[in-house]
């Protein structure tokens, strides 16, 4: 198997009906995308897959081949975090923190194409996430506080 | 941990080779978003030695053509295509809002139009996990003898769960599969048949390669989709509709349910009064009130049967009334559901 992940072309030995989110965790040690429902209804797994948002536990090992993975280990810029990992933080967005790569992801994903989302828009954007702390509002608030901030910076 | 159980992934580069492949290798299942069929195939829902993937043949996702001569849709297009295509989300509208129903984002950049179209018929006795199912000694549909919400019944009721596949009823599409012995075009509805089981006449080698739209210079459509989160949920109904015009009249109108039997409902014989006329308020409620009677909901889905019957009429409403240019949710359907009489 061979697969390009955050931009570095790498192999591993493993079956083909792995997940992609097994070929990241297990074989590359990238263990920011969680595993939680394996079912494609949590979002906790969310990854970028040639560019488009995915839940990598959906994903066979044998579909990534040869493709381009994103995952939330790129996010940051070395030892410092996005705006939007600072937004989350700041908006105390956090509280288990088992969903929020996967809604650090997401909203990434969402504020690249939509600098300035609507509510309606960003809740649409993040119904494939689910957070059981019931963390939605303080999530909200970091999505508008991190858009705020990315628009200051352009 | 939820594993696949053991299989062989095949990756042809033709449709032709894919459906040589499934011929080829008894048991083996083509797989294109795989969002339907991996979590299934986790629960143990289907067995499939072999996965025959779609992805990666060439223009096997295009989406060609212009409303004014009708449209071809590449099966492979995923539903977050066919969602935010401009000529489909203006002429093909109710295909668009379907496809933008369908799941959650993630899933809409996988699955796949086709795919969607073939959805598993679900049921609350049967979209269970391994142990669950287990537990309550198995269904017909799947390991068991018999059907846990008809236990005297000798047919599966897995309800039709696609948001498109009404659509393609009430748009006049026509789909083109193409197997081991060569390609056939027909009507979305020939697709589609009344077991949960055995739910569609698709053999397991045909790959839907196109689903063809009909020329639609004057066509309106609309779908509306009843579920528990107004996000993220499977549809325990939903009506489509599309209706020609001319010269400010109904000239032809179609319209299927979804998600009220085991193959989506078609209702456009119920819809003939509209022909002809320019619908109003009174109109479209009693065509509406007229057009939920093949609906029949069983005790198999989310919700209570007994409400998603009454709500079908209120859906239909809601569909019609949007293809017309009214307010959906204006209708004397929708004003006794706010006084309790429809709930």
């Amino acid at each position: 198997m061979r697969t390009n992940v955050n931009g570095e072309w790498r192999e591993a030995d493993i079956w083909p009906g792995a997940s992609l989110l097994t070929l990241l965790r297990d074989a590359f040690g990238l263990t920011g995308s969680k595993n939680a429902c394996e079912q494609g209804e949590c979002g906790s797994c969310s990854v970028w897959l040639d560019g488009e948002l995915v839940c990598a536990c959906l994903v066979l090992a044998a579909q990534a081949h040869d493709r381009q993975v994103r995952t939330v280990e790129s996010v940051a810029d070395g030892q410092r975090m996005s705006a939007v990992q600072d937004a989350f933080v700041e908006a105390g967005a956090v509280q288990c923190g088992f969903c929020t790569p996967g809604f650090v992801v997401a909203v990434t994903h969402l504020l690249a194409q939509d600098p300035n989302p609507n509510e309606v828009q960003v809740r649409e954007a993040l119904s494939g996430n689910i957070c059981r702390c019931t963390g939605y509002a303080k999530i909200l608030d970091a999505v508008t506080l991190a858009a705020s901030r990315l628009r200051e910076d352009r | 941990m939820l594993r696949l159980p053991p299989l062989r992934y095949l990756r042809p580069t033709s449709v032709e080779a894919a459906a040589e492949a499934v011929a080829e290798h008894p048991g083996a299942m083509l797989i294109a978003g795989g969002t339907d069929l991996v979590p299934n195939l986790k629960r143990r829902q289907f067995d499939a030695p072999v996965l025959v993937s779609l992805r990666g043949i060439a223009g096997f996702d295009g989406i060609q053509g212009e409303p004014g001569r009708g449209m071809v849709i590449g099966a492979g297009a995923t539903l977050d295509q066919v969602a935010t295509h401009p000529a489909l989300q203006t002429a093909y509208r109710a295909l668009a809002q379907a496809a933008g129903f369908v799941s959650t984002p993630q899933i809409r950049h996988m699955g796949t139009i086709g795919g969607n179209l073939l959805v598993d018929p679900r049921c609350n006795y049967y979209n269970q996990s391994a142990a669950w199912r287990q537990a309550v000694g198995y269904c017909l549909k799947r390991d068991g003898d018999i059907c846990l919400v008809a236990r005297s019944s000798p047919r599966c009721w897995a309800v039709s769960s696609s948001d498109s596949a009404p659509v393609a009823l009430a748009l006049g599409a026509e789909l083109t599969l193409r197997g081991a012995e060569g390609e056939r075009r027909g009507a979305a509805a020939d697709l589609y048949r009344d077991d949960g089981i055995v739910y569609t006449t698709k053999r397991a080698d045909d790959v839907i390669v196109g689903i063809h739209l009909p020329a639609a210079p004057a066509m309106t459509s609309a779908y509306w989709k009843l579920r528990r989160r107004g996000s993220f949920d499977f549809p325990v109904l939903g009506a489509a509709v599309a209706l020609d015009w001319a010269d400010g009249m109904v000239r032809v109108a179609r319209g299927a349910l979804g998600a009220a039997g085991s193959r989506p409902v078609e209702v456009s014989h119920l819809l003939t009064p509209l022909v002809g006329r320019r619908p109003d308020d009174e109109l479209i409620a009693q065509v509406a009130e007229a057009a939920e009677k093949p609906a029949r909901p069983l005790d198999n889905t989310d919700f209570s049967h007994y409400w998603r019957k009454r709500m079908t009429r209120v859906l239909i409403e809601r569909a019609l009334r949007d293809a017309c240019g009214l307010d959906p949710l204006a209708g004397r359907l929708t004003a006794q559901t706010r006084s309790g009489q429809a709930a």
